[in-house]
């Protein structure tokens, strides 16, 4: 068996890995050791490309890889997790930038003239794809991370301005196709890169997640174009099996978040009217808030509680509390739940791990379509830092940017507390009519303080 | 980098196209951000690609883009298993309901776990 004939073999195992991979990221069960097994292929793919002939520079890919390694490996590992979603956003726009740049080289150095069509369409397949992932990815980085506002920017003409830019990337490919120069297909990444920025501003932070599995479908897309300019199966196997899972798997956040994709990109999630409404809305309007005291009195002689955890639970890490208080509440007879929305948090499936990771038993935790049922018969909706997820606009106001988002039926029981740091809206920036409500108290504070208050009382009764 | 030609590796898009479409069919809604950072790492293998590029490079200019690409892939992969593996790691003590088991070692960005 020669060497190539190894190598080759190497690559196929390796991309038996990555299906494998994926089937078993796709269940409960298997999905930790689909990711090792994935590992475990990228280990190999990796290691046989060493021995790749007429390969040189080992010190140099070395030393390339320990940067790449040194910075990768902590930012991974030290992480808040409530900081995950931008994290997977900026390890997706490296793959894409890495993905541009062997197009990128590999155009500059052939002799262009010589390159067939279809070889002109890989490399700007892999240019421009794997630039708006880049700076797409950035962007929505920078949007998670609250570097800048989470709302949707929006400016005059956006539409417009975004069509042209795209148009002008198309026109400016099918000249590169003609007559490949290098300006051409820089200026076409430039294009891309500012694409990119433009096509995420207008999407509002609550939808960044669906996003950014977008985008990652795209870089698995750029590589697979960088397989196609390198004429390597394993890059070609592996980023269409991404692409092609990435656009599926798109497709089931956006179900469950009640909206379809196209809704979800081009609406500009939030748009100046309906901001504007929402605030006058606001007003000064009487909220109803009370001790920690009273609250704790109504929790402890329930017979029903229901805890809607949200984004504010997972950064105030309050989710040991909130078990505690479970704990509790269940000792003096009081059946506890959690009702867990499938979008709750930044990242579908958040509160899942939060709560897993303070060992809330798995059977309290209820999805959005068994839990809607309970809240009739709840007394007490306890709702611990969401917001939008249980927004009655998302039923009852057509013109509101989360119409139509299927939510939790919290205003269906008999009394609703809402643990809350102030008025100030949720992440999708509308108005929450839930909290002016009659049924409703408040509690402010930070999400695990008041939980510890809460604790507190309910142990002094 | 040899023979293999442009409708091979057509035919071997086309198919894993399919593939990823048939591989992930239910999916529930907890596991989708752990896929979608699964698939993200790997879509790491670009870094395959960008040993390529570095290891035949032969010029300067290409060299540095080849190098730049070396880092970026490599992070994409190290960073993409890694943050997959600690999601997933919460999903690990599931069906154990015994209180005070807490799920692995505290680690550094976590919650400081303790209880008031």
């Amino acid at each position: 068996m020669s060497l190539d004939t190894g190598i080759r073999l190497a690559y196929l195992i390796a991309a038996i890995c990555f299906i494998v991979a994926l089937s078993g990221l796709s269940g409960p069960k298997t999905a930790r050791a689909g990711n090792l097994i994935g590992a475990a292929g990228m280990s190999i793919a990796i290691g046989m490309t060493f021995a790749t002939p007429h390969l040189g520079r080992f010190a140099l890919i070395a030393v390339a890889m320990v940067i790449g390694a040194a910075i990768g490996f902590p930012a991974a590992r030290l992480v808040k997790m409530t900081a995950i979603p931008q994290m997977v956003a900026a390890f997706n726009g490296v793959g894409g930038g890495a993905a541009a740049l062997i197009a990128l080289s590999t155009f500059m150095v052939s002799d262009a003239h010589a390159l067939a069509v279809y070889q002109v369409v890989e490399v700007l397949f892999g240019v421009i794809v794997g630039c708006v992932s880049f700076s797409g990815s950035a962007i929505a980085f920078i949007k998670l991370q609250e570097l800048i506002t989470g709302r949707p920017i929006t400016y005059p003409a956006q539409q417009v301005l975004n069509g042209i830019v795209g148009a002008a990337i198309l026109v400016l490919a099918v000249v590169a196709c003609v007559s490949p120069h290098t300006w051409l297909i820089a200026t076409i990444a430039i294009l891309a890169l500012l694409f990119g920025i433009a096509f995420v501003l207008p999407i509002g932070g609550a939808d960044v997640p669906v996003l950014i599995s977008l985008l990652n479908s795209f870089t698995g897309l750029a590589v697979a174009a960088s397989g196609f300019v390198l004429h390597s199966v394993v890059l070609v196997v592996a980023g269409t099996l991404v692409g092609a899972s990435g656009t599926l798997l798109t497709r089931m956040m956006s179900a469950a978040m009640g909206r379809s994709l196209p809704n979800i990109l081009f609406s500009a999630f939030g748009s100046v009217i309906t901001a504007t409404a929402g605030t006058e809305a606001g007003g000064d309007r009487p909220v109803r808030s009370a001790s920690a005291d009273d609250i704790a009195v109504l929790l402890a002689y329930s017979n029903k509680v229901i805890i809607v955890p949200g984004y504010g639970l997972a950064v105030a890490q309050a989710q040991h509390t909130a078990r505690e208080l479970a704990e509790l509440l269940e000792a003096r007879g009081v059946e506890v739940m959690y009702a867990i929305h499938p979008v709750a948090g930044r990242m579908p499936g958040h509160m899942n791990v939060l709560l897993a990771e303070a060992n809330v038993p798995y059977e309290q935790l209820k999805e959005m379509d068994d839990a809607n049922p309970e809240f009739q018969t709840a007394d007490v909706a306890l709702v611990v830092g969401a917001n939008d997820v249980v927004n009655p606009a998302a039923k009852n106001s057509p013109g509101s940017p989360i119409y139509g988002m299927p939510i939790l039926a919290v205003d269906e029981a008999k009394n609703i507390v809402f643990l809350k740091r102030s008025m100030r809206p949720g992440f999708a920036g509308i108005d929450n009519e839930l909290l002016f409500d009659a049924k409703t108290t408040m509690l402010f504070g930070d999400a695990k303080d008041s939980l510890s208050k809460l604790v507190a009382a309910i142990k002094r009764l | 980098m040899n023979g293999t030609d442009i409708l091979t590796l057509v035919t071997i898009f086309v198919l894993s196209a399919f593939l990823g479409f048939g591989v992930i069919s239910k999916v529930p809604s907890i596991l989708h951000t752990p896929l979608m950072s699964g698939t993200n790492a790997i879509h790491g293998v670009v870094l395959v690609g960008s040993m390529i590029v570095l290891g035949t490079a032969r010029n300067g200019l290409e060299i540095t883009l080849g190098f730049l690409a070396v880092v970026l892939a490599t992070v994409n992969v190290v960073g993409g298993f890694v943050v997959t593996d600690r999601m997933l790691e919460m999903f690990k003590g599931r069906p154990a309901p015994s209180a005070k088991t807490t799920a692995g070692p505290p680690k550094p960005g976590d919650s400081p776990a303790e209880l008031p």
